[in-house]
């Protein structure tokens, strides 16, 4: 069965490539683990603008703090020559992964605001990422900003960082656009060689025990794709972009989807972190499995073909469906999926 | 000369001899101990850092247990042919003697490195003064003495280089603090310098001798009366030599670098009559004196001893004038009941050697001299400075000069002290002298050493940098004194003219005199919270008056707003170091801004791009912030504050209010106690002021837990029970609620805090489990503004004090509710803000302070609870308390033993006496005393009575036995000895002495506050130090897992052992600490004590020990001697099976945290094996504590 695609120019040998998350790809060997188990890519981790700030602010501050106070300990820590509080690691980790595997490394970057940050994407490139994903992480709160001024600095950022590196530069984006078609256009006119549809943030939860908040992180589930999986199938065709899918992808199926839709590739996290690493072949197993039985022969063949502009019924990806769905419900023919 | 570009930088004395010392060695044994443990410290990073010596080899250094153990190795290492050396001072230099008798018996050589300083007598000090290097004079070392921070370098070579020609081993000592820490401008040693200094020929030879199967030897005999003499005479030609090969070594050094120095170095006139003799330090300041006075036309001079030992008599009086008549010896050291100090003796019986030798040219350089007299100075730091030097001179023109005289201090019983003219001045006007008063929290001393190495390395001038700290570790005061000029400063004493002062918190000026030094025309820069339209009228008087007097320039700032609104927080240090660079002119103003710039970019450039710009910030927003004060007429209506208030005892307000406002100086002999014995309980009587935040509670939402009282390191947070009726004059603020305890049903209940007293830690609020069920984001405890509380809050403390104490016999203790209410006997200690250890030890004083005596180790807890002026010690209303002392490091267990012990042997011998005095007393008082068994609070109470009965009834009895127990009867009740000390003196130097009291058997109580590090100087690793931290002497990562000292106290079987963290179960601690001392017998515990050192976020500190326990690093347990008894398993585990990552609990505390962004290789490594101790370590718990235990038979195959 040929699984190939291309995505950000790269010849992938299928779709499913583990996103962007910590605990899966801070550690070399599960990068290996990775490839062993039929990823075609790895995206890894992000790099955070603002964690690299906090843990200078907080080096900083325990390294000063309650020194020259007293005449018996002047300080509280040896202070080395050199600290690596910059994106060192990060390329360190770049640089390992290229050399212990062969498929393509694309990197992760995340920050909120324009800043000397964009400049890691040359030291990305540089330390030999295959290809870049930008992560604008922004949950804008502040009421004296305009969505327009929002939109611009996701625009200004992609145009910071291309403007630094010649490696491909997906941008990874949240659905909270006025019009998310109109931005996905102005992005992939900016020169987004693709958009990964959607990051999925951060929602605390409510402990009225404690009564605290809690950064309770959940792990996708099978509902989370449909979002996605509508903007990629309205997009796909539109824009120049390639699309890749994140959020929900639990089987075969579900990344089968994503791919009729129009995904070039999609991004798998959760899945992984339920049922391990090695569960990539299962995906890949239960894909092909499926295509052989419907007589696929690659998945260039389905790409794109349950796309807004291909699907047989072109109007149900869009608003009016949402209000036939509703008003055909009654409760009594509601059942709890198993 | 080696013909190379002079480098020259700003270092302090400890880094300057280390750099030479790394380079010159194999191996570095070192230990902590101030002042000379940055020595090891740079040791050791160095070495992390894979920095080569001058052979192209990595050092090994190895941190030892203690200072004996450093010596042992040093030993050891040096009989298998290394080049070693070690670095130590004070009590840690005693502990080497014996090695440094057989290292010197066997001729080897090496280099020790001795920051001087004072021995522990009627007190410790940390400071400087030669009491330890005379101590071991006469080990056979050979001890040469740098007065300043380029000799120490340059003495340090020459020690290493002539102990290599000599084989005599040397200590090169240099004054601690005054040297050690002193910042100056020094040139740099290249390193083609030290390679010519060494001869490799040498280092083969010293090789050769080692202990080694290839060739093997014997040393260390066991020599007998026949031939120990003879051989011990055998040495006499190496110790004869020893002189030449120094003077050589100094004189090639000299070729080398164009800075010769002499064995003794005279100074001064050609022509003198008065010559003053010394070492160290104080060699600069009569330096600097005499060319004062020779410039006046006196014939005065100085001779600097730089060889110590051997004494080299001949080279001695070379050295001196001719023309000298009279001689000063000053020695920086005491012998009580010498014949005089060792310096003077050692001169008066050269110069009668040399009167009466046969050597004509000897002779005659003596026979002017009419008089040789010996004084004492400088002990502990005391200032030194060129009034007292003038003094001494002035002493050596009367007709019958002072002799054992001291200077500097006034000796008001004796009559030994010199008179000076403290207006006596020498220093030159071309000297740019600043002082700056800063908190220790502010930055200001950072700030300082910053702004010496511009000037250092960017401007001409010759630099100097000395640091003065506060007593307390919290609200520390510091002050800075800077000197800079052209011509190099020998002013080895404090600024008393500045013209320059700093003064960094406006709240110095109610609480100090910052302008006493201040001279005519001085610049005065304050950090102001006013508008500058209102400063003048907000200072006291006193400021007022000096500023108009003295005609002082002022300019301020609003310093804490321009660093908070660029993001500094309250470290006011880059702002008012531009302040200072904008008005002091060593630089133009545009030059200073852009070094100032390029200092930052250097200091905080590896800290990363975000620190720099924060800085750099900061010094763009000042000079708009900064302002000259117009002068106005002094007109102010207020006065500084008195150090203590009218009402404190005399002794607490005349002479430790004294040391409190740093004119402790000023006290004279008289009013010091004679053998070191101070009152308790005077830390209430230090108001200190300094948290700008403190907890208010809300009555409505508190639920009277007690939680808050407990975990307050301070004791500011307490509580109490009363009846209505107390309220009828109860402050009109003073809060109050109706207690929800029902045994006390219908009282009423106040959590009050000391407002004046607080740190401000918030500790208490974090811990607080009562949240306002409308806005959750308040608890019961709320930090609010402290300066607007404080009339009201300090009358409401009063008020609150004055309520009545609860009665201790009824309270449930194993309720923390109610034992909470107990009074603590441990109270405002000037311990850090948010202290881990501190709650342990108010905790123990009020369950068991009115009986307890306790033995402190050196440490943490010995500083803040022993370091003068006030005490956190305390008495109750009946003038009980904990009667407290720390004898030393080393030996704590085995002082806590001679307690036991003692108190033991005089209970017994007061039970014998009461049995025989039965029918005198009343045979019915006397069963009841000895019936009762005191196991309650309860019996011990109905104990006291009965004693008093017993006291009141022997006043009358006329016989010796009655009144021997008339003296004794007190011990009838009950004493609860306690051993307290952190893992530094329980894991390490002091373990062997635990283990042996612990195995004695007796009822004696160990409370290890465990820090995991030597917290108190400085955070160096000790083997409690868990693995993965990185910790000085550690700086790549401790290698090694924690040791386990409950589990080896376990092995005894008869030893009640524990482990608490108070903030992840307070009633297990509290349950543990009555088990403990309940325990009739050894007991140990071992309490998690968060640290400063910890580089962790201190005001959730507690409830971090929560995450620390679930992760499984810390173990709670109990191990019960008495369960064995009834055939239970003695161990239960209190703490459930680890649930979190080791690395979540470890990455929120920079000693982990910062090993991945210095080794993340490392980290990554350590992170796994650390994990994998606490799983396995867990596993053997669990089945340790699961197991059955057995009943002691087993059965042998019939």
């Amino acid at each position: 069965m040929d699984l190939t695609t291309t995505y950000l120019g790269l010849n992938l040998k299928s779709p499913l490539v583990p996103s962007a998350a910590a605990p899966l790809t801070e550690n070399l060997d599960n990068i290996k683990l990775m490839e062993d188990s039929g990823a075609a890519a790895v995206i890894l981790h992000s790099i955070f603008e603002e964690q690299l700030e906090k843990e200078q602010y907080e080096l900083h501050h325990h390294l000063t703090y309650g020194t020259e106070t007293f005449a018996e300990a002047l300080t509280y820590f040896p202070e080395p020559e050199t600290f690596h509080v910059g994106p060192e690691l990060y390329l360190e980790h770049i640089r390992s992964c290229k050399e212990s595997v062969n498929i393509p490394i694309i990197a992760s970057l995340n920050g909120n605001n324009i800043g000397g940050w964009t400049h890691f994407s040359k030291l990305i490139q540089e330390a030999g990422a295959d290809a870049l994903e930008l992560n604008i992480y922004d949950i804008p709160t502040d009421m004296h900003t305009t969505g327009a001024q929002i939109e611009q600095n996701y625009l200004d950022i992609l145009t910071a960082v291309k403007a630094e590196v010649s490696i491909p530069v997906a941008l990874k984006l949240s659905p909270f656009f006025s019009n998310m078609a109109y931005m996905a256009k102005r992005f992939s006119d900016a020169g987004a060689d693709g958009l990964v549809l959607f990051n999925r943030f951060y929602q605390p939860d409510i402990d009225i025990d404690e009564l605290v908040v809690r950064p309770n992180i959940l792990l996708s589930t099978p509902q989370a794709m449909r979002l996605p999986m509508r903007w990629i199938a309205i997009l796909y065709g539109r824009i120049e972009s390639d699309l890749a899918s994140t959020s929900g992808i639990q089987h075969g199926k579900d990344a089968l989807k994503m791919l009729m839709a129009g995904a070039s590739i999609t991004q798998i996290c959760s899945v992984l972190l339920r049922h391990g690493i090695p569960y990539i072949r299962t995906l890949e197993q239960e894909m092909v499995h499926w295509m052989e039985e419907n007589e696929y022969e690659s998945v260039k063949q389905m790409q794109g073909s349950m796309s807004q502009i291909k699907c047989p019924n072109e109007s149900a990806f869009e608003r009016v469906q949402y209000m036939q769905g509703i008003q055909s419900y009654h409760p009594d023919s509601f059942t709890f999926a198993p | 000369m080696i013909m190379s570009t002079k480098t020259y930088a700003p270092l302090d004395g400890n880094e300057a001899v280390a750099r030479v010392a790394y380079q010159l060695n194999e191996v570095i044994a070192i230990y902590p101990i101030t002042p000379a443990s940055p020595m090891g410290e740079w040791a050791d990073a160095w070495m992390s850092e894979g920095r080569p010596n001058l052979w192209g080899t990595v050092p090994s250094v190895v941190e030892m247990q203690a200072e004996g153990g450093a010596a042992g190795t040093l030993h050891g290492s040096l009989q298998t042919g290394s080049l070693t050396t070690t670095f130590t001072a004070s009590q840690g230099l005693l502990l080497m003697i014996p090695n440094l008798y057989k290292i010197a018996g066997e001729l080897t050589p090496c280099v020790i490195h001795v920051a001087a300083r004072s021995l522990a007598a009627q007190g410790l000090s940390i400071f400087g003064d030669h009491s330890d290097v005379t101590s071991a004079r006469a080990t056979g070392f050979a001890f040469l003495c740098s007065a300043s921070v380029q000799e120490a370098q340059d003495l340090a070579l020459i020690a290493h280089s002539a102990t290599l020609e000599s084989r005599i081993p040397f200590i090169h000592f240099f004054d601690g603090f005054r040297t050690s820490h002193e910042i100056q401008k020094i040139e740099l040693l290249e390193d083609s310098v030290l390679r010519a200094m060494i001869n490799d020929e040498r280092v083969f030879e010293h090789r050769s001798r080692a202990l080694t199967p290839d060739r093997p030897v014997l040393r260390g005999t066991a020599q007998n009366p026949d031939v120990y003499f003879q051989a011990r005479e055998s040495v006499n030609p190496f110790y004869a030599q020893c002189a030449d090969a120094v003077q050589e070594a100094m004189d090639k050094f000299g070729e080398l670098t164009g800075r010769n120095y002499q064995l003794f170095e005279y100074h001064g006139a050609p022509d003198a009559e008065r010559v003053v003799v010394l070492m160290g330090s104080g060699c600069e300041t009569v330096h600097e004196t005499v060319d004062y006075l020779v410039a006046q036309g006196e014939k005065v001079g100085v001779l600097k001893v730089r060889l110590y030992r051997p004494f080299a008599g001949i080279k001695f009086i070379e050295a001196l004038p001719e023309t000298v008549k009279a001689i000063a010896v000053l020695d920086r050291t005491k012998e009580p009941g010498s014949a005089g100090e060792p310096l003077y003796q050692d001169v008066l019986t050269v110069v009668q050697e040399a009167l009466f030798s046969g050597d004509g040219s000897l002779k005659a350089k003596v026979q002017n001299i009419s008089t040789i007299v010996g004084g004492r100075y400088g002990l502990s730091s005391k200032e030194f400075n060129p009034a007292m030097v003038k003094s001494v001179f002035d002493n050596l023109t009367q007709a019958q000069p002072k002799n054992h005289f001291t200077v500097g201090i006034n000796d008001d019983v004796t009559q030994t002290s010199l008179v000076y003219d403290p207006n006596f001045n020498t220093e030159p006007d071309s000297v740019v002298r600043a002082m700056f008063y800063g908190l220790g929290s502010d930055g200001t001393v950072g700030a300082n050493k910053n702004s010496i190495k511009i000037i250092g390395d960017e401007t001409e001038n010759y630099c100097q940098g000395y640091f003065v700290y506060d007593s307390k570790k919290s609200g520390a005061v510091t002050v800075s004194h800077l000197r800079f000029g052209p011509d190099p400063i020998r002013s080895t004493y404090l600024i008393s003219q500045a013209n320059f002062v700093g003064c960094h918190q406006w709240l110095f000026l109610e609480k100090l005199d910052v302008l006493k030094a201040a001279s005519p025309g001085a610049t005065f820069l304050l950090n102001t919270p006013f508008e500058v339209n209102e400063v003048w009228n907000n200072l006291p008087l006193e400021v007022q008056e000096q500023i108009v007097r003295k005609g002082l320039k002022v300019y301020v700032i609003n310093a804490n707003k321009v660093a908070r609104d660029n993001g500094m927080g309250s470290r006011i240090n880059t702002v008012m170091q531009t302040c200072f660079f904008a008005l002091a002119g060593v630089l133009s103003k545009e030059e200073a801004i852009a070094q100032i710039k390029k200092a930052i970019q250097k200091t905080y450039g590896k800290k990363g791009k975000q620190i720099v710009e924060m800085n750099l910030k900061a010094v763009d927003n000042t000079l708009d912030n900064l302002f000259e004060l117009p002068i106005g007429d002094v007109t102010s209506t207020f006065r500084r504050l008195p150090a203590m208030p009218d009402n404190a005892p005399d002794f607490v307000r005349d002479v430790e209010g004294k040391m409190l406002i740093k004119e402790g100086d000023e006290l004279p002999v008289s009013v010091l106690p004679c053998d070191g014995t101070y009152p308790t309980g005077t830390s209430k009587w230090e108001k200190r002021n300094v948290a700008q935040f403190i907890p208010t509670w809300d009555p409505d939402v508190c639920v009277q837990c007690g939680k808050c009282i407990m975990v307050c390191p301070h004791a500011v947070i307490r509580g109490k029970v009363y009846d209505e009726g107390q309220l009828a004059n109860a402050p009109a603020t003073f809060k109050s609620t109706a207690v929800r305890d029902k045994d006390f049903s219908g009282q009423k209940f106040t959590i009050q805090v000391a407002p004046e007293d607080c740190t401000g830690c918030g500790i208490c609020v974090d811990v607080c489990p009562a949240k306002n069920k409308s806005q959750p984001s308040l608890k019961a405890l709320n930090m609010e503004e402290q300066l607007p509380l404080r009339e009201t809050e300090r009358t409401n403390w009063d008020y609150f004090l004055n309520l009545p104490n609860p009665n201790r016999t009824t309270l449930k203790l194993n309720q923390i509710k109610q034992q909470q209410l107990q009074e603590p006997l441990f109270e405002f200690s000037g311990a850090c803000a948010g202290c881990g250890e501190t709650p342990y030890l108010k905790l123990v004083s009020q369950l068991f302070g009115d009986r307890m005596v306790i033995a402190n180790a050196t440490g943490c807890s010995s500083i803040y609870g022993g370091n003068l002026p006030t005490t956190p010690w305390a008495q109750n209303a009946d003038g009980r308390g904990p009667a407290w002392s720390n004898s030393l490091f080393e030996d704590n267990a085995e002082f806590g033993m001679g307690f036991r012990v003692s108190i033991d042997k005089q209970a017994q011998f007061a039970t014998e006496l009461l049995t025989k005095l039965a029918g005198t007393v009343g045979d019915n008082l006397v069963q009841e005393i000895l019936n009762n068994h005191q196991t309650s609070e309860a019996d011990i109470w109905d104990q006291r009575e009965r004693v008093a009965q017993l006291k009141a009834s022997l006043q009358n009895v006329d016989s010796p036995e009655a009144k021997q127990l008339l003296s004794l009867a007190d011990y009838l009740v009950k004493k609860s000895v306690w051993i307290i000390g952190g893992d530094g003196w329980a894991y390490d130097i002091g373990y062997g002495g635990l283990d042996h009291v612990l195995a004695s058997g007796r009822n004696l109580n160990v409370l290890v506050m465990d820090t995991e590090v030597y917290s108190n100087t400085g955070g160096q690793s000790s083997k409690a130090t868990p693995r993965g931290a990185v910790a000085k002497f550690a700086a790549g990562g401790k290698p090694s897992a924690k040791k386990d000292l409950g589990l080896i106290a376990m092995t005894y079987g008869n030893i009640y052992v524990a482990s608490v963290a108070m903030g992840a179960r307070d009633e297990h601690t509290l349950r543990v600490f009555m088990e403990a001392e309940a325990y009739d017998g050894p007991s140990l515990i071992i309490a998690y004590s968060h640290c400063i050192a910890h580089g962790i976020n201190m005001q959730t500190a507690m409830s971090h020990q929560k995450d620390i326990v679930e992760s499984g690093r810390w173990l709670l347990y109990r191990y019960n001697p008495e369960l064995a008894q009834q055939g239970k398993n003695p161990l239960q585990l209190d703490s459930r099976a680890p649930k979190k990552a080791v690395k979540d609990s470890m990455y929120n505390e920079n000693r982990f945290k910062m090993l991945t962004k210095t080794k993340p290789e490392e980290a990554k490594r350590l992170l796994e094996e650390a994990q994998q101790d606490i799983n396995l370590r867990w596993q053997m718990y669990e089945y340790l504590a699961a197991r059955q235990t057995g009943n002691g038979q087993i059965k042998t195959e019939e």
